[in-house]
């Protein structure tokens, strides 16, 4: 379908807080690209960028190289189904709402329900008398409704039930699939972006601090964050926890977005930077986001992998660094 | 509209929607009815007193006052209404025109409003007056838009409520205009406080009304309202007062009328809580049995019910030792929040816990003691030896106080220390929770914390006492992966240094896997399935354990089949089948399931406990 490229996109709230800060993503055409980060990172801000929610302070949201001038082709799904959806209004007509003037409404209305696994005689029922489930299928509907290139799906599946969450992200890999769909798809679950997405971009701090194909990230994190995100997250049949690694970084506050730290925006709390390590003070001053495009995985660490770049038209032959974490 | 019928229901409801519905018909029917009596000039009784024929006396010209004010309830309700409905015309279009009209225009519109919010109506309504000139026509206009502003300030309130929800971002992102906007999704979600206020300033409108005839502003001669008689009646009260009091009482009922009903609406659609019997036959506590003096919590057939009558609770047993972890997972409506709230002692009415037995450390904890001193010797042990920790660690601290205030409050109120003595402990323990820095960050306010150091410094709150069990409410839900695991390896150590209980509730079975030594699954309110954490992965039994556990993704789930699901929805707790709650959703259920309710026998509730050649059953179940 259609690819969407972040460039160089900084959304501020006020003077104060810069929730995104130069971000460059692309999400490639029929792809799903999926994005954690805790809460603050800006993962959120960056996907009401994209729809025109909020206003970028610099840089440009691209699709297909043109720069978005109606929001049409892009249509998010909300985290919460039950403030997305109108009380006040059937399901047949939120999702009516959302087409493209000119459309055959009833049918396609039908059509969607169907596409989503909901009876076509839900058209007329209100949201409050479905469950959380239900009401986000409808979310998804009204979001094809729209007929977009791009899908946004913010959070989607954390304010539901363990036993739904399974359903509705069996039926966005679906729907992704059979539509062709480009996806940015946040979450804050490692394990779910995992199993829907092609790429996985991690951000922190209103930056991407790594990002690459999922296989690759997950199987070779390079950013120390990144690391700590997949130590966190539960494997299957594990009892206990994993034990306390570097307890006295981990203790650490999370940084305030507010007052972003110098250098390298982890350093504070990062395993591997100068509070373990005292010879690397270079974190503390040192922006490594400069050279992030000569690493692998684009990692905005100063100790990942880096990568060659060969001369000529042939892909980036990746090089594995001396290992000097751990 | 049920919501309506249901307030016209209410005894109150019933009341004012007759009184208002008798003035709206007087104020219909009354010209018609008697506007000859009322206007039949009789120049030989003259500002008469009460008399079998005039009952409320007479007029200057020999009127008959007491059909002048039922006739007079036309023009004075009529103009309160025409007034009323200027005031909410004009207050919504100023109110939601920031909605309309965009980012600066929205700005000059909001900045109007908020200066004649700051004028009083009253000095508005005479400005208006003025400019408006005398009569009827005027003091509408006059009163109408002395009212408009703080209409247009409620709807302005009412309108950035709404405009902060997400079908409000989601319209525009699919590119719904302002206009429709409004018309389609702010305005429907904001009528019903609005009729509610318009109906309730009614009867405000009135009275000002009658106050702008009074004093002769309002309508003219020969026109006449309730204001006008009372004005002119007024200089004779000593000789006649029926006469001036009719007017006066006419303005108080109509005015009573919108009011109480505007009330009733209020309170009907407002909140919802169904005023039940509340059955007050707690039976005496019973003593705790001595036999397990190493248990911390005796949990044994709980019970939790509302009126409705809703039982999400029903029959809970476990019992939590010393130094122990136990987990209680489950969906969202399982009970498992309420299980907790109730052993903690913080179901409200018309909220009711029953058990068969509830005793902490040995103590009942249910039941009225026969003994007062008794009852301030359980809040002690319940202040000291007890702490919660709930989800929101936000709403759990009040803002407005230093944390470690709020830390030495408990142990001053329990303990008896010093204001000084218990500061020192208050840091002592932010420090043993980990918070750097503890000396500084007791000084600081809740929302200087992030949401993990929030969380700590709650159960640091926790440790203030010598706590023997600590009872946490989804604790990590609200945090990051990473500052989940601390907080879960922060309750760890303090079970294995303090030998302190730990009843944890979590809807994340991953979690409760991590750090329990024994899970509670819940489902409809009943415990299904008690086992050790370490058989979580392989040794579950029942059919909505193992769809759980297969239910979550993980690292290692495989990418290219679908995710493991349980079909169907959660039962409601009003509407519970009548065998296994779980039947439904089964893919074991026979005939039995749906006929039979199982209980906990041998630590599973389940007709077909599953052995482990079943497990892949559950991998592929499709939807």
């Amino acid at each position: 379908m259609s690819e969407l490229r972040f460039e160089g996109v900084t959304v501020r709230y006020g003077r104060a807080l810069t929730a995104v800060d130069g971000v460059d993503l692309t999400v490639p055409s029929g792809q799903v690209v999926g994005l954690v980060g805790e809460s603050g990172s800006g993962k959120s801000t960056l996907a009401r960028a994209a729809v025109g929610l909020v206003e970028p302070a610099s840089g440009q949201i691209l699709l297909d190289g043109s720069p978005l001038h109606s929001r049409r082709p892009l249509q998010m799904v909300f985290q919460d189904p039950y403030s997305s959806l109108d009380p006040r209004m059937t399901i047949g007509d939120s999702i009516a709402e959302a087409m493209p003037r000119g459309a055959r409404r009833r049918d396609e209305v039908v059509r969607l329900l169907e596409l989503v696994e909901l009876d076509a005689d839900r058209v007329s029922a209100y949201p409050g008398a479905l469950s959380g489930g239900q009401r986000q299928r409808v979310a998804i509907a009204r979001a094809l409704a729209g007929k977009p290139e791009v899908l946004i799906a913010d959070e989607i599946t954390s304010a539901l039930d363990v036993s739904i969450q399974g359903t509705v992200l069996n039926l966005v890999r679906t729907l992704q699939r059979e539509l062709q769909l480009s996806m940015l798809f946040i979450s804050h679950n490692l394990a779910v972006v995992r199993y829907v997405s092609d790429i996985v971009a991690v951000m922190y701090l209103g930056r991407i601090v790594e990002v690459g194909p999922a296989r690759d990230v997950l199987g070779n994190p390079q950013h120390p964050y990144t690391k700590e995100l997949l130590a966190a997250a539960p494997r299957r049949g594990s009892t206990s926890l994993p034990p306390p690694d570097e307890a006295l970084v981990a203790d650490a506050e999370p940084a305030d977005p507010h007052h972003p730290p110098a250098g390298c925006r982890f350093h504070p709390r990062c395993p591997i930077g100068p509070l373990i390590r005292t010879d690397r003070e270079h974190c503390l001053t040192l922006d490594p986001t400069a050279e992030a495009d000569h690493r692998l995985h684009r990692a905005a660490c100063h100790h990942a992998a880096g990568v060659l770049r060969a001369v000529g038209s042939n892909p980036p032959v990746h090089l594995q660094l001396k290992e000097d974490s751990q | 509209m049920r919501r309506w019928m249901a307030v016209l229901r209410t005894p109150v409801g019933t009341g004012a929607g007759l009184l208002l519905l008798g003035v709206l018909l007087l104020a219909v029917f009354a010209p018609i009815l008697w506007s000859h009596q009322a206007n039949a000039i009789d120049t030989d009784h003259l500002l008469q007193g009460t008399s079998a024929d005039h009952w409320l006396g007479t007029d200057n010209l020999g009127r008959d006052i007491f059909y002048r004010v039922l006739v007079a309830s036309r023009t004075s309700i009529l103009l309160a209404l025409l007034a009323t409905s200027i005031a909410v015309v004009t207050g919504l279009a100023l109110g939601s025109a920031p909605a309309i009209l965009g980012k600066r225009g929205g700005r000059v519109a909001t900045a109007v409003v908020n200066i004649a919010v700051a004028f009083p109506g009253l000095l508005l309504a005479l400005f208006f007056a003025v400019v408006f000139g005398v009569g009827a026509k005027g003091a509408v206009l006059a009163i109408g838009f002395a009212g408009a502003p703080s209409f247009a300030r409620l709807t302005q309130t009412l309108v950035a409520g709404v405009a902060e929800r997400d079908f409000i971002a989601a319209a525009r992102i699919a590119g719904v205009g302002r206009f429709r906007m409004l018309v389609r999704h702010i305005l429907p979600n904001i009528a019903e406080p609005l009729v509610v206020n318009a109906t309730i300033g009614a009867g405000g409108t009135l009275l000002a009304f009658a106050g702008l005839s009074f004093i002769g502003l309002g309508v003219q001669p020969p026109a006449y309202d309730w204001g006008r008689m009372l004005g002119e009646s007024l200089s004779g009260i000593y000789v006649h007062p029926a006469a001036a009091l009719a007017p006066g009482v006419a303005v108080v009922i109509a005015g009573l009328a919108f009011n109480l009903f505007g009330e009733a609406v209020a309170k009907g659609l407002g909140a919802q809580v169904p005023r039940a019997r509340w059955t007050d036959r707690t039976p005496e506590a019973t003593p705790a049995r001595e036999d397990d003096s190493d248990a911390v919590l005796v949990v044994e057939d709980l019970h939790v019910s509302f009126p409705g009558p809703v039982t999400p609770v029903r029959g809970v047993s476990f019992t939590i030792h010393k130094g122990e972890i136990v987990g209680v997972v489950g969906e969202s409506g399982s009970g498992k929040s309420l299980t907790a709230l109730a052993v903690a002692q913080l179901i409200e009415p018309p909220g009711q816990v029953r058990a068969a037995e509830l005793s902490f450390l040995g103590a009942p904890l249910l039941g009225r003691l026969p003994v007062r001193s008794t009852a301030a010797v359980r809040r002690r042990l319940l202040g000291t030896s007890f702490a919660m920790v709930f989800q929101d660690p936000m709403t759990s601290f009040n803002p407005t106080k230093r944390i470690g205030v709020q830390l030495a409050e408990g142990a001053r109120e329990h303990q008896g220390l010093t204001r000084r003595a218990a500061m020192d402990r208050a840091i002592d323990r932010l420090r043993a929770v980990r918070v750097p820095a503890a000396e500084r960050r007791a000084r600081q306010y809740p929302h200087e914390f992030s949401g993990g150091m929030r969380q700590r410094a709650m159960i640091g709150m926790g440790l203030m006492g010598a706590p023997a069990l600590i009872v946490a409410d989804e604790p990590t839900t609200a945090l990051d992966v990473t500052v989940q695991r601390q907080v879960l390896r922060l309750l760890e150590t303090i079970r294995t240094e303090d030998d302190v209980a730990v009843l944890l509730i979590s809807h994340d079975i991953s979690v409760v896997a991590q750090i329990c030594d024994r899970v509670l699954v819940m489902y409809a309110g009943r415990v299904v399935e008690d086992l050790p954490s370490t058989e979580l992965a392989t040794g579950a039994r029942h059919p909505y354990t193992r769809a759980l556990l297969a239910a979550v993704p993980d690292l290692d789930t495989a990418l290219d089949e679908p995710l493991a699901v349980i079909p169907g929805r959660p039962v409601d707790p009003a509407r519970l089948p009548e065998g296994c709650a779980f039947a439904a959703r089964c893919a074991f259920a026979s005939d039995r399931c749906r006929l039979e309710d199982p209980v906990l026998i041998d630590q599973v509730a389940c007709w077909h406990p599953q052995a482990q050649a079943e497990y892949s059953n559950f991998r592929t179940g499709q939807r």
